[in-house]
């Protein structure tokens, strides 16, 4: 049995506890069944399933703590995993970042279990597959895909009286199509709690419409361009900013929200007044985790308002030395947006680049947040409203701050890998070179 | 590619990863999965009883920040059924575990033959019987205490942090794979291979201005033991003059690398911001081999080329045409670049790979010309060649194996040559060390690289630090511009410990040796920003 339900995780917890001798002890239950597809060019080439479930003991003696895991869990394996846990603590040096484990915390419910998700099979996994493949060869093109699907839940019961119960689910299915030429690519990404919401079939026809349409790209000189990105497009540069919200980098002036003498950019604006992003693991389209890594409540949380910094995510450790207000990281986020489609939005453009993903990117300087990577996957240049003819690939230098205020429109938000984000129009988008690549 | 930092398995002790399990046990449970998926109705089968032992100690100044113990130990089955592969694994390391993991292997199999247009064909290999092979270490590091290599990683924090660094983290990584293969053509291959890699990050902060900057460690993953921790003046190769700078060949000596990358960090933080041109540039064997990596290493995987990856990591300008045409000039005369599973403490070095081939050397790139790819069993025919090249890597018991990249290294010169003389021929030029940003297009043309230290060459001398330097370029552009590189004294390796590719993304660690070459007219631009 790899998933267990709130009681039988709960009644494990409290046995495997009951052995504990230690000042503190935690244990966490995790477990997950998953299983994926691969094809590449119009057939499976891998595909797998996976089971495992694990028992985690953290205990504590003082400011002394040590970690030990199990995957069986009868009771002398569970004494002996407490035991093990306990005697790694006796020999460890004490944490100079210790804090005391929490108490009961009190957690919103989410729904981010779908049985639909749960039932998926290797029979679903060959369909999904075949139904994408169809559509390639359909139009004479050459798909290579991935779907992947994952149920899991994680339950944790510690001596302070904290437990916490989350089941989830999730699929994630990706498909690049590519012409017979090689001059034409498409690509669609997207990923539901809820299974019954994809199907791959007609997920397929926008990768398939995209390769058709991006054959054959004219070469525009690299430049200064008005772009409107995708969400799929905009997804990691929004991540690596948001990964780098952390309030000790940025006190410790390692951090592009650093200020001179230890001071940081919080109640800042610094980006545009249209961008209000924020977290709320309730969010029905984005369910997550109602806690963080360490058990802290994950509440709605505003990061941005109105262009203006609000909230860094804190530790514990750094909140209590700092006297500040501790702020777990997130689950998901959402970014504000507007009611365009994306169509509307091409409609609205006067000259401009449609970019569908952006690949390869990494930190150039992280003092101004400074990325560099390509376009991939279709690209095409807008003139009077009208999607023109597909263009080179380019490589972008380019800040995610600097775009936030180069802003000119935002879309309807739509959800890419767990976060909800709108198609952006940005000005100003700095290209430094074509790519051969398609 | 370098993903997050991937932890598998369980938490143990540190006593237990010297534990091994009995090779007669894991030949009796090998022995029941390949029976079972026979009598399923399997045509092939392999099986890989893998214990994936890690353990990693993590550090900032003058703390140990967390310290990984874990094993992963279990078993992954492949089949091959109606002419289609089929995977199952499973941590159920019983009979009946392993018989349950085979008999699902062909369950999948047989569910996606019908999507299948061409049976797979698999290249002929030799049934070795029952052999063995490990990494030749002269010290297991699992058996050095662990205060013991917390320490050291203290000390080179505190040599850092006395000169004049903000920040320092630094971290050791040490894995040991104890892997076990047996396939129905007959092998039984038990394996233990171990691999090091520390590592530091020295910040500097300027409070006044707010500004900071970074320097990475000059240190090499390698698959070695704890003897490349313990430092020897006979591998220390002295870098250009006017740099302070160092190579380290099979022995690391972090102190000394922290001390100095204190001083250039800081040095950092008022060096001259570069002027955006064209520039000859002397890549330094630390930094060149990410270079080689994103620009050779990958565009040859055979998968790749074929479009097996087209979904993730993309495809290749590298096409089978240009192979078959025997003039596709990949690079300068001067350029020769082979690939191996073999070379003394590399991370690619294996006796056999994750199939049971046995592992060598061959040519990818002979005066410039394109002659081969990376390529295992089942992709060997399409290439005509007899073998598979033995370059089949999975990352863990429950991963399936694919092609993965081999060690690649450029061979170094043949005329005598150090790094001052290769300098002394350059007008205008930089000089870039280490470890920086790399981004490269899907199909590997177009890339851009940073590095961690810079240095402005001007009339054959090194005159000051430079930054904001990255360079752009295209691979076969930037191969034609080589114009040779130092001697085989200048030789050593550099790699990458955790290369993603695959889905699910699979981890693999590789190696790239090279000495410092030097390239002609290089697009540089400045990365300075103001936000």
């Amino acid at each position: 049995m790899a998933i267990y339900t709130r009681e039988q995780a709960e009644a494990l917890l409290k046995k495997a506890l009951a052995y504990s001798k230690a000042d503190e002890c935690e244990v966490t239950l995790s477990g997950n069944i998953g299983g994926n597809i691969r094809y590449a060019r119009n057939e499976v080439s891998t595909s797998g399933a996976e089971e495992n479930v694990a028992l985690s003991v953290e205990s504590r003696f003082g400011k002394k703590s040590g970690v030990a895991t199990i995957n069986e869990f009868d009771d002398a394996s569970l004494e002996k995993v407490i035991r093990r846990a306990e005697e790694i603590a006796r020999i460890a040096p004490e944490s100079p970042e210790y804090v005391p484990m929490l108490g009961p915390q009190k957690y919103v419910t989410t729904k981010a279990h779908f049985d639909s998700t749960a039932k998926i099979d290797a029979a679903y996994r060959a369909d999904a597959a075949a139904k994408s493949i169809k559509a390639a060869a359909d139009k004479g093109l050459t798909a290579a895909g991935f779907l992947e699907h994952s149920t899991s839940f994680m339950a944790r019961l510690n001596s302070k009286g904290l437990f916490a119960y989350h089941p989830s689910t999730v699929v994630d299915f990706s498909v690049t199509m590519r012409t017979e030429d090689g001059t034409g690519s498409g690509y669609v990404t997207q990923d539901f709690s809820d299974v019954s919401k994809l199907d791959t079939g007609a997920a397929s026809q926008i990768a398939a419409s995209k390769a058709v349409n991006s054959r054959n790209a004219k070469a525009l000189e690299p430049g200064k361009y008005t772009v409107i990105l995708e969400p799929a497009a905009s997804i990691d540069l929004l991540r690596n900013m948001f990964g780098n919200m952390d309030q000790r980098n940025a006190e410790e002036g390692r951090s592009f929200l650093s200020k001179p003498g230890g001071k940081t950019k919080v109640g800042e604006k610094l980006v545009d007044e249209r961008i209000t992003v924020y977290s709320d693991p309730m969010h029905p389209e984005i369910p997550s985790a109602p806690f963080a890594g360490d058990g802290r409540p994950r509440e709605k949380t505003t990061w941005i308002e109105k262009g203006v910094i609000k909230n860094l995510y804190n530790s514990r450790f750094w909140a209590e030395k700092t006297g500040a207000k501790s702020v777990p990281n997130p689950g998901g986020v959402v970014m504000e947006g507007g009611n365009q489609t994306l169509e509307e939005m091409i409609k609205n453009t006067k000259r401009g680049i449609l970019v569908t993903r952006l690949w390869y990117i990494r930190s150039v300087d992280p003092q101004t947040l400074l990325y560099t990577g390509l376009t991939r996957d279709g690209t095409f240049y807008i003139e009077n409203g009208k999607i023109q003819y597909p263009v080179k690939n380019f490589r972008f230098n380019e800040s995610p701050i600097i775009m936030l205020n180069n802003l000119e429109a935002l879309g309807r938000p739509q959800r890419i890998n767990g976060n909800l984000v709108p198609p952006m129009k940005i000005r100003d988008f700095t290209f430094t070179s074509l790519s051969d690549a398609v | 590619m370098l993903p997050s930092i991937p932890v598998f398995g369980d938490i143990i002790s540190p006593e237990r990863a010297l534990e091994q399990v009995d090779p007669a046990l894991k030949k009796r449970l090998a022995d029941v999965a390949l029976n079972t998926a026979k009598s399923s109705g399997a045509s092939y089968a392999d099986v890989r009883i893998g214990r994936y032992l890690q353990q990693y100690v993590f550090t900032r100044e003058k703390q140990v920040q967390n310290i990984v113990n874990a094993e992963s130990y279990g078993v992954g089955v492949r089949v091959l059924a109606n002419g289609t592969w089929g995977f199952a694994a499973t941590s159920d390391v019983s009979d009946k575990g392993i018989a349950k993991a085979a008999n699902e292997a062909v369950a999948i199999a047989k569910a996606n033959a019908k999507l299948q247009k061409e049976p797979v064909r698999l290249a002929p290999v030799k049934s070795y019987g029952e052999v063995s092979w490990k990494t030749p270490i002269e010290k297991n590091s699992f058996e050095v205490p662990i205060n013991e290599k917390a320490d050291l990683l203290l000390a080179a924090n505190a040599k850092a942090m006395e000169n004049g660094a903000s920040f320092v983290n630094s971290a050791l990584f040490q894995v040991n794979e104890q892997k076990y293969f047996a396939s129905t053509d007959g092998s039984y291959i038990d394996q233990d291979i171990h691999r090091i890699w520390p590592n530091f990050t020295v910040t500097a902060v300027d409070k006044a201005s707010g500004k900071f900057r970074t320097r990475e460690a000059l240190s090499a993953p390698m698959g070695m033991g704890w003897e490349y921790m313990v430092p020897k003046a006979s591998e220390k190769i002295k870098g250009p003059e006017g740099t302070g700078l160092m190579g380290y060949r099979y022995a690391y000596d972090m102190l000394e690398d922290a001390a100095l990358a204190a001083k250039q960090a800081k040095e950092k933080l008022t060096a001259k911001s570069v002027a955006a041109g064209k520039y000859d540039l002397i890549l330094d064997p630390n930094h060149l081999g990410l270079t080689i990596h994103e620009s050779v290493g990958h565009p040859l995987e055979l998968d790749r080329v074929l479009g097996y990856e087209a979904n993730y990591a993309g495809t290749s300008f590298a096409t089978l045409d240009k192979w078959k045409s025997k003039k596709f000039k990949y690079g300068s005369d001067k350029v020769h670049i082979f690939a191996d599973k073999t070379q003394k403490g590399s991370l690619g070095l294996v006796g056999w790979d994750d199939e049971g081939v046995k592992t060598k050397q061959w040519d990818l790139i002979k005066d410039g010309i394109l002659v081969n790819y990376q390529a295992i069993r089942d992709q060997a025919h399409i290439i005509n060649e007899p073998e598979s090249h033995g370059c089949c890597y999975a990352d863990n018991w429950s991963s399936v194996q694919f092609q993965r990249m081999p060690n690649v290294s450029l061979s170094p010169g043949k005329q005598k040559m150090n790094v001052d003389q290769l300098i002394s021929g350059v007008d205008k030029g930089i000089y870039i060390a280490g470890r920086g940003s790399y981004s490269i297009d899907q199909q590997r043309y177009n890339f851009q690289f940073g590095g961690t230290v810079f240095y402005e060459i001007s009339k054959g001398k090194i005159v000051g630090m430079l930054e904001d330097v990255a360079y752009q370029s295209n691979t076969q552009e930037f191969w034609n511009s080589c114009a040779g590189s130092c001697d085989e004294s200048d030789y050593r390796l550099f790699g990458s410990f955790f290369d993603g590719k695959g889905q699910p993304s699979q981890v693999s660690a590789v190696s790239h040796g090279s000495a410092h070459t030097r390239f002609n007219g290089v697009n540089v631009i400045n990365t300075a920003r103001k936000i």
